[in-house]
């Protein structure tokens, strides 16, 4: 007798502390949500990109009447820094959060990975997608999560998910040695990635103190700590250099 | 006779329920089964300290005193990344697929068949091996490929497993002859970032996870993880694979070798 209250009673509190800790999980929408924004800029005269030499494959080539450049350091007008990830290291209270059907994708194109950094959550659907004639391979190789490395020929479908967080998985191309491209996997939504004009925003945070980091894939990380109230937005600029 | 638990014998029991739980998951982790052999990671570690050790190091993590001086580095253990797998590409290998390799060695590389060793020895050093990652207790391995029966080699299918050779772009790494000298082959690099050679598939058919038809059309489907090679799961169906494969052994005059021969365990 004894034993079997005992027993609802432990049951009673595993099913309440279960359904707390989904409560607590599930921080999406959050009531007067505050909001994070502001610009990446490169400091100095912008570097020149190289020219990419595609000649090995006449597909690739044909895609691109005046050459492609590399896009490891992308500086539009102003300084404006592109492809930075831009998302909140540290400071969040809430944990597992649901993932968004909307799948992420991420296209080959005139044998360049287009976006160049991609940036999705932690189980979230991607697409990738061959655009080109040609036949490619797509070769993330992750610290953290599982190596894969599909041949993917134009119009086959590919879909793949990463487990768990990384910023930024490189990705490669075997067949095609200069295409280089990243992958930043995210356990929360709170990430952007700045686009030409170098600007970023992240919204719908709850009120609190967060630490922001700004990657970028040659200059490296940068934090900044913020703190934001409800219905709040503070403007966080960050500035690299070479 | 009746067991008598008062409530705090239960509550007690209540705590540490998922603690035994989570004990004896760890447990089955460090345990590996192929065929009817069942193996024991305690009794694969000695083995390890005896033969393995070297080359994989204490800690498995592929810097054993003479990693230096070897190409193709000895495997990491630690990132559970495995060439030779019957399972798709990003999943962990099942037992067997650690056993075979084991058992057959790795064709140029300072990899040995350890053949010698008792089947359940080996089986015993696939359970100490599977302790180096965390992933064997976070994942379950991938279901295995499904190979079918092989049809029968003509000029047509070695035609046809010609122009995929183009298609699929494997001469970019392999080349246009098949000699390894593709235009990419220069650029590669494994998964820690040392240069790796395309295979040459003039120099005959000693392939690293094996060297049977079956073989080859096995890692056309999962690739070889943690170096350049693709899967081709998505890209190619079967037949197109055994095309492939035909057009693979054409390029060899080398088609036999004296092969050691690996009895399969319990099937």
């Amino acid at each position: 007798m004894k034993l079997r209250s005992a027993l609802i009673s432990g049951c009673t509190l595993a099913a309440l502390s279960v359904s707390v800790g989904m409560i607590a999980g599930w921080a999406r929408p959050v009531d007067a949500p505050a909001s994070v924004k502001g610009t990446v800029k490169f400091d100095g005269p912008a570097p020149k990109p190289s020219k990419i030499d595609m000649s090995q494959d006449p597909l690739c080539a044909k895609a691109h009447p005046t050459p492609a450049t590399t896009e490891d350091i992308v500086v539009g007008t102003g300084g404006a820094l592109e492809n930075v990830v831009v998302y909140v290291s540290d400071g969040l209270t809430a944990h597992d959060f649901q993932p968004p059907e909307q799948p992420a994708v991420l296209e080959q194109k005139g044998c360049q990975y287009k976006p160049h950094v991609l940036a999705l959550e932690a189980h979230q659907k991607l697409d990738v997608v061959n655009s080109d004639e040609t036949t490619h391979n797509i070769h993330p190789s992750p610290n953290n999560n599982r190596e894969w490395n599909m041949t993917q020929p134009h119009g086959t479908p590919l879909e793949q998910t990463f487990a768990r967080e990384e910023v930024a998985i490189p990705v490669k191309c075997n067949v095609h040695p200069w295409m280089k491209g990243y992958i930043a996997v995210f356990k929360h939504p709170y990430f952007s990635v700045t686009g030409t004009n170098g600007s970023f925003e992240l919204k719908d945070l709850p009120p609190g103190t967060y630490t922001i980091t700004a990657w970028q894939e040659k200059l490296g990380t940068q934090t900044q700590k913020v703190t934001v109230g409800a219905s709040e937005t503070k403007t966080v600029d960050f500035t690299f250099k070479q | 006779m009746r067991i008598k638990l008062n409530r705090t014998g239960a509550a007690v029991m209540l705590v540490f329920l998922p603690v035994l739980l989570m004990w004896s998951a760890n447990g089955a982790a460090q345990e590996s089964r192929v065929g009817k052999l069942s193996g024991n990671a305690k009794r694969g570690k000695a083995l390890y300290v005896r033969y393995c050790i070297f080359c994989h190091g204490p800690n498995g993590d592929g810097q054993g005193e003479s990693a230096p001086y070897l190409d193709p580095k000895p495997r990491d253990f630690t990132k559970a990344l495995f060439k030779c797998r019957s399972t798709p590409s990003g999943t962990l290998p099942v037992d067997s697929d650690l056993y075979d390799t084991i058992s057959r060695g790795v064709h140029a590389s300072g990899m040995p068949s350890w053949a010698p060793l008792l089947r359940q020895e080996r089986v015993d050093l696939v359970a100490y091996i599977k302790t180096f990652s965390s992933a064997f207790e976070e994942e379950k391995p991938g279901a295995p490929v499904e190979i079918p029966a092989e049809p029968t080699t003509t000029a047509e299918s070695v035609q046809r497993g010609s122009e995929l050779f183009q298609s699929m772009n494997c001469w970019s790494c392999h080349g246009k002859d098949g000699r390894g000298h593709g235009p990419s082959a220069a650029t590669l690099t494994d998964s820690k970032g040392y240069p790796i050679t395309p295979f040459d598939f003039t120099s005959g058919s000693r392939f690293k996870c094996g060297e049977s038809d079956r073989d080859m059309f096995r890692d056309l489907v999962t690739g070889l993880d943690g170096t350049p090679m693709p899967s081709f799961a998505a890209a190619m169906n079967a037949d197109q694979r055994w095309d492939v494969v035909h057009y693979i052994r054409s390029l060899s005059a080398h088609k036999t070798h004296a092969r050691l021969k690996i009895e399969p365990i319990g099937k």
